[in-house]
């Protein structure tokens, strides 16, 4: 079982090193939904600072929208998707091995890129550590839940649109929470609360979620 | 085919035991014995919900006295309370129907699924109408973030989504179960969005009706919202039945029962 985690595990971050410019991507892709923001406001400090954790969040979840369609996309493909649902290891491990690799991947560009572009809209530097904590913890939750609904969709032709339709509910507390956090810390009120329930869902996903993806990939190769 | 037979004594006494049981719950399973029983139990669930309703609709309209406060603007409560209660009861009923799906893979609660989540989405739909109709004399405006009103949003589009991947699978054994894992994996999330969104901002009155403690409500002003409650259940579990039916003819429109039944008309 472990042998089986490290080699997915590894295999799958192979790969999205050597498809560096899937990441590059999805990176210029977050960037610009939060860079073209303030073209459609004005230039006003204060009215930026208002909507920036919004922007930051909502950058976030069409990214990592973006970012599902491909989750299970090559793997069905080439094959190795039948091979996993064959294979006499349990396929929640496997689920969650991809899921982790994916997140290294490609959530982790947030954590990193977040920062930049809140100081671009003029949140204050000291809100930056706890802002990078709410991205480490609620990416890893939007990742897990998400995976649930590409693994439904897997098999359907144009499933972008549905995807959005399926998961973007699902994904509202972690939007009010990823982005009350930060508002809370702008404003000087007390966050912790809020952060712990961003730890606490994050351990959901990643317990509850890996046994849901397998259901949901065994259902989605049927579809 | 009902039960498979053990040889052993032991399995021969308990089944003879429980045959009855075991016998009745087979044949729910079977389609045709659902499509024509289903056809009488409508009457039980038809005739409560017309009485139940119009109860509550003449009472609540004609012999309720107008709130001290809100005038006779509060008298939508007996159509917007019940539709709130059924459209989170009807999505927690999808989710139960979803594990009976998948644990035991009966075909039944698959369609069970498919056909509630139209008529869920429905009253989750009239609930927000209501609401929004009943907000702007009272608050003055159609749209408040409140807590309550934006969770009931988030089911509405929790309940589209259920719609919208069960018409996006061709394979109707396929998308029943897709629908069902979808629902277990909503009705997870429903407490937990209902609480960060309470947890963003509260605006709304307190409930005022709760199953534990006194409600704060007058008995006149209670018994025809408790009817409506009852027949707007009864009125859900109806649509849905017949939503059922209509589910079953389509998925098995190629077998003989089918066929044999449309013959007849």
């Amino acid at each position: 079982m472990g042998r089986v985690f490290w080699a997915v595990f590894r295999r799958d971050l192979a790969i999205a090193g050597r498809q560096r410019g899937v990441l590059v991507h999805q990176l210029l892709f977050f960037v610009l939904v939060v860079a073209l923001f303030p073209l459609g406001t004005n230039t006003d400090q204060a009215v930026l600072l208002a909507v920036a954790p919004a922007v930051l969040w909502m950058g976030v979840l069409l990214s990592v929208l973006l970012s599902l369609n491909g989750l299970f996309q090559t793997d069905h493909e080439d094959g190795t998707l039948a091979q996993y649902l064959l294979s006499s290891e349990p396929l929640a491990v496997i689920a969650l091995a991809k899921m982790i690799a994916h997140w290294l991947a490609s959530g982790a560009l947030f954590v990193v890129a977040g920062p930049v572009l809140m100081l671009m809209l003029g949140v204050p530097l000291d809100v930056l550590p706890v802002m990078m904590l709410t991205l480490g913890l609620g990416t890893p939750t939007l990742v897990f839940i998400g995976a649930i609904a590409a693994a439904l969709t897997l098999r359907l032709p144009r499933a972008g649109l549905l995807l959005g339709l399926l998961v973007f509910p699902l994904y509202v507390p972690v939007l009010i929470f990823g982005s009350g956090v930060i508002r809370g810390a702008i404003v000087g009120l007390p966050y912790a609360g809020a952060v712990y329930v961003m730890a606490a869902l994050c351990v959901l996903a990643i317990t509850l979620g890996p046994w849901a993806i397998a259901a949901a990939l065994r259902i989605g190769f049927d579809a | 085919m009902h039960v498979r037979l053990g040889h052993d004594e032991k399995t021969v006494v308990s089944l003879t035991m429980d045959k009855g049981v075991k016998q009745r719950f087979h044949r729910l399973g079977s389609s045709p014995y659902f499509y024509d029983a289903s056809a009488r139990w409508a009457i039980w669930l038809a005739v409560p919900a017309v009485i139940c309703i119009a109860y509550a609709v003449i009472a609540g309209l004609v012999y309720v006295p107008p709130d001290y406060q809100q005038g006779d603007v509060f008298r939508i409560l007996y159509i917007h309370v019940p539709s709130a209660w059924l459209s989170l009861f009807g999505y927690t009923a999808m989710a139960v129907a979803g594990v009976v799906a998948l644990v035991w893979r009966l075909k039944l609660a698959e369609i069970f699924i498919a056909a509630a989540a139209p008529v869920g989405a429905s009253f989750t739909f009239l609930a927000l109408v209501t609401g929004a109709i009943w907000g702007e004399p009272t608050w003055g405006t159609y749209w408040v973030w409140d807590a309550r009103l934006t969770s009931e949003l988030i089911l509405l589009f929790l309940y589209l989504g259920v719609i919208a991947l069960h018409r996006s699978i061709a394979s109707p054994r396929a998308a029943g179960r897709a629908c069902a894992l979808l629902s277990i994996v909503g009705v997870i999330n429903v407490p937990i969005i209902h609480y960060s969104v309470v947890w963003w901002t509260t605006l709304h009155q307190g409930a005022t009706l709760g199953l534990t403690g006194g409600s704060n409500m007058d008995a006149d002003m209670l018994w025809p919202l408790l009817a409506g409650a009852l027949g707007f259940t009864c009125l859900f579990g109806w649509l849905t039945l017949w939503g059922m039916r209509v589910q079953l003819l389509w998925r098995e429109r190629r077998s003989r029962w089918v066929m044999k039944r449309i013959a007849h008309g």
